[in-house]
């Protein structure tokens, strides 16, 4: 054995890159639960390339074939439905994970210094899993697919002047048809299935020459023995190879359970309108997009003419404040040339414009957050406690945005709607005053 | 790799010249070649020619009743409309957004209230596609309250996407997502009884 490493190390770096990225790759001591969802993610991803394998052997992307296909995968190709079932649970099962990542990221103060381009490739890996999530969608050709792929695609349309060339550059038609399927079905299953796995490939690279942070929140490599190593940093392998596996058995126990018991989730994981045949002449009466979307979809919602108004006069008052704020001159006239611009935007495009506009911009802030957050601890353990109570407003006005979303909107929702897309934004644009603001807790040297 | 001769001031900014000459050109070759990648993806010939313009025997329909036809993929409203419902227009002009169609899609016959050929301003010929993301407004003819229509609704079309609504004239009414009326397309009326969605070639105007 010994003899065959030998030849195989002098020919590729085999043990190498073994001991460097598992075992003497040096992990801090004290991962809890919120450490299991990236390796999951992994799992998942390839779960979901497998099953997609095996679906695109009978699949047929053709708008005439498609949704038909989908049934004889269903009823009549052997263990077909378990192949569809494993991947339709296996998207939900993705953002599930995705969401739970991000949010330690969050609280732990990963995505900060030095993680900030650990933080931004997750952010790009997110756009694109929503792709491939969207895409993949269109697929089974059922009339929830057909009308959510015309009203996602028609968001390109309020783009000046560019908009309509670029939707029919999407759709390759004038309308959501065949083309726009085979295309889709070209992303789905290769385009962005290889960009995902090369994102993935430089998040972990990005993670391994900085290190992972921790529920502590501090550095282990402050503190080294003589040798080097960190002295709360264990190998990844053996102990923590072992214990994402624990985490693997629970994720297999919930996701198979759903699989086999509850693989539409009562109309959450497939929607039912996508049982009937894409119609180009009927809207489903409920259309919704699948949950991983609504939060967004909401703050799309949200944007009327009554609510533009009410955020014009919100800027206005920011674009005032930013004067009382204790900054420097430059900084303060800057700030108030953004938000005097933003509040005349805010007039001058309607709210069609301004609800696409605020979709995308509910994405972008999250790329700024390494550089919005300026408490001085990262970890949610030592920090003050406005950032406690902020991220706790978050996550109550994420989840309800997520689910007005998935329902048909009445006027009462869609004023909370926009008072959780407000929340939503303050989150981020007030980070750098309560992140800054109130005493935090002493940080430990080494790891609790 | 640098002897001491290319390090000279001359010979650096020459090499330094060339491969900016040698990158910009690279840059135009891949602008090139991406190029037919790109176009690749517009409408091919086929999707171009398939716009035909459908008959529709509208005599099928009784007053006050809806179809919807099929042209170019996507929906197209017929709709007999009745006095009630024509009257029904003039009330609600206050809740629009665009009572006078300024800022919106029609052929120049249809300019008017109603939103149709003046000869039968009755009848409705309107593309079924919600000016805000593309989706099927469903039909909601009836007077009277309606739960997403409101209270005292005098019929018209609603949005179930986000919620957008409109008169029955396709008109769409203030603070909703949709910011323009729904489109007319062009028409024409081949006998008292059939018309032609597509094209109005034959109209004289
Ligand atoms: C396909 C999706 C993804 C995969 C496979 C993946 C994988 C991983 C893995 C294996 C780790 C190390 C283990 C751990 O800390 O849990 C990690 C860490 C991390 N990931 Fe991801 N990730 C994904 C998406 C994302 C996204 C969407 C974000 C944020 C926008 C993100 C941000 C981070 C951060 C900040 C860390 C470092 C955490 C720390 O050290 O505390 N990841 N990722
Ligand atoms: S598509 Fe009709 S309201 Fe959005």
């Amino acid at each position: 054995m010994s003899n065959f490493m030998e030849w195989v190390d002098r020919r590729f770096p085999a043990t190498k890159v073994w001991n460097e990225h598992l075992a003497e790759y040096w992990t801090p001591k004290n991962f809890n639960f919120w450490y299991y969802f990236g390796s999951l993610a992994m799992l998942v991803l390839v779960i979901q390339i497998v099953t997609g394998i095996f679906l695109t052997m009978h699949y047929k992307p053709d708008a005439s074939l498609a949704f038909a296909s989908v049934e004889y995968i269903m009823r009549d190709v052997p263990w077909g439905w378990l192949m569809r079932y494993l991947h339709s649970t296996g998207a939900s099962a993705f953002f599930v994970i995705v969401y739970l990542h991000m949010f330690r990221g969050l609280i732990y103060g990963s995505s900060r210094e030095p993680r900030e381009l650990v933080w931004l490739i997750g952010c790009v890996i997110f756009v694109t899993l929503m792709a491939e999530a969207f895409m993949g969608y269109l697929l089974p050709w059922g009339n929830m697919s057909y009308w959510g792929a015309q009203v996602i695609i028609s968001l390109f349309d309020v783009i000046p002047y560019l908009g309509p060339i670029l939707t029919e550059w999407i759709r390759g038609d004038f309308v959501v048809s065949d083309a726009t399927l085979n295309r889709f079905f070209a992303f789905h299953v290769i385009a962005l299935p290889l960009v995902l796995c090369a994102l993935v490939f430089l998040h972990i690279v990005a993670l391994h020459k900085v290190g992972s942070n921790n529920p502590d929140g501090i550095e282990i490599k402050d503190n080294k023995d003589e040798n080097g190593k960190p002295l709360d940093g264990i190998a990844f392998h053996p102990y923590y190879t072992v214990k994402d596996l624990v985490g693997v058995v629970v994720f297999f126990m919930v996701y198979l359970g759903v699989v086999f018991f509850w693989p539409d989730g009562s109309g959450v994981l497939l929607e039912k309108d996508n049982f009937a045949p894409a119609n180009s002449l009927q809207t489903p009466p409920d259309i919704v997009p699948l949950w991983y979307f609504t939060p967004f979809y909401s703050i799309l919602r949200a944007s009327t003419s009554d609510f533009l108004l009410i955020l014009t006069v919100i800027t206005g008052v920011a674009a005032v404040a930013t004067f009382f704020i204790d900054t420097k001159r430059s900084n303060k006239i800057s700030a108030f040339i953004c938000y005097a611009l933003l509040a005349v935007g805010l007039s001058i495009f309607d709210a069609k414009f301004w609800g696409v506009v605020m979709m995308g911009s509910a994405i972008v802030v999250l790329f700024l957050l390494p550089w919005l957050d300026k408490s001085p601890v990262k970890s949610i353990r030592y920090r003050s406690m406005p950032f406690k109570i902020a991220v706790g407003i978050f996550v109550i006005a994420f989840i309800s945005l997520g689910y007005l979303g998935m329902h048909p909107v009445s006027e009462l929702s869609t004023i909370q709607a926009q008072l959780c897309t407000i929340l939503y934004f303050s989150f981020f644009a007030l980070m750098p005053f309560y992140t800054a603001w109130g005493k935090t807790k002493p940080v430990p040297t080494r790891l609790t | 790799m640098s002897s001491n001769e290319d390090s000279t001031n001359e010979n650096r900014s020459r090499r330094r010249f060339i491969t900016g000459l040698t990158s910009a050109a690279w840059a135009v070759g891949a602008g090139f070649s991406v190029t037919p990648f790109v176009l690749s993806m517009n409408p091919s010939a086929r999707a171009k020619n398939a716009g035909a313009p459908v008959e529709f025997d509208f005599s099928k329909l009784q007053l006050g009743q809806m179809v919807k036809v099929e042209w170019r993929g996507q929906p197209v409203v017929v709709l007999r409309r009745t006095p009630e419902m024509m009257s029904g227009l003039s009330d609600v002009t206050n809740l629009l957004a665009d009572p006078d169609s300024v800022g919106s899609v029609q052929p120049t016959y249809a300019l008017n209230a109603a939103r149709a050929d003046t000869d039968r301003n009755d009848v409705l010929v309107m593309l079924s596609v919600c000016t805000h993301l593309g989706c099927s407004p469903v039909e909601k003819l009836a007077v009277g309250p309606d739960p997403e229509m409101g209270e005292d609704s005098k019929g018209g079309f609603f949005c179930p996407c986000h919620g957008s609504k409109f008169d029955l004239a396709g008109r769409v009414y203030k603070n909703v997502p949709a910011n323009k009326n729904m489109d007319i397309p062009p028409y024409q009326f081949l006998n008292e009884n059939v018309i032609l969605i597509g094209d109005d070639s034959a109209r004289v105007s």
